[in-house]
């Protein structure tokens, strides 16, 4: 086994619900995790819908994973990126998606925002750097 | 005649809206469902082509999605499972743009 840490990039582009990908991403985003890999996760195209706030699943008799990307920061998953373009196209801005965070344990667990919201191009940039790309 | 056209996938995944919000006569209604509640996002660039178009969307999708009422397009009804049923019956034909 290698100890080498690798740079992982799960890059969402499906919205919620109307097919499995989007939790099924989270499902693997969650199990990764516990490989203590360098992380990141980009959300673009209809991937932004994913994060979307105030989803309630009770009338389509789906489970609402939306409150477990809340979760992603306590895996030490911190590096989410979303893209300006695809969220704007949509209608949407950062106020309507949920405000994730996760706490700094070397500053006194600061709490510190998550997402990251870049341009294409900031984005190009950040895939550009990965070692491993898993696509949802 | 008048049709009930029917739309599911996100206008930013797939065509259908644009075909249907196209191929639409006077008369006839739209309803998105599942993924396709996102083109009625007022602030979205896929609602353009829904302008002058009697449309609904069904709420119980819309709020799975998180989407609010706000966000809407201007003169869009929420309807319920009833109201979809109610819009099949009170047409001649449904067409579902899969």
């Amino acid at each position: 086994m290698s100890e080498e840490t690798k740079k992982m990039m799960y890059i969402n582009r499906k919205a919620p619900y109307g097919t499995i990908y989007a939790w099924e991403s989270l499902e693997v985003v969650l199990i990764g995790a516990a490989f203590e890999q360098d992380v990141s996760l980009a959300f673009m195209d209809d991937g932004v819908f994913q994060l979307t706030k105030g989803q309630d699943t009770k009338g389509i008799g789906m489970k609402n994973f939306s409150p477990t990307y809340s979760a992603l920061g306590d895996y030490e998953v911190n590096k989410i990126y979303v893209e300006k373009e695809s969220l704007e196209e949509r209608g949407l801005t950062l106020d309507d998606l949920q405000h994730l965070v996760w706490e700094d344990e070397d500053e006194d667990y600061a709490e510190k925002d998550s997402i990251r919201l870049v341009s294409r191009a900031e984005l190009a940039d950040v895939l550009a750097g990965q070692d491993v790309l898993f696509n949802f | 005649m008048a049709m009930l056209h029917l739309v599911n996938k996100s206008p930013y995944d797939a065509c259908s809206l644009n075909t249907a919000a196209t191929i639409m006569k006077k008369g006839d209604q739209l309803l998105l469902i599942e993924d396709g509640v996102y083109g009625a996002i007022k602030n979205g660039k896929a609602a353009g082509v829904l302008k002058g178009l009697n449309i609904s969307v069904l709420g119980p999708d819309l709020a799975a999605r998180g989407i609010s009422k706000d966000k809407l397009l201007d003169g869009v009804s929420i309807i319920d499972y009833a109201g979809f049923v109610d819009l099949v019956e009170a047409n001649d034909n449904v067409q579902s743009w899969l």
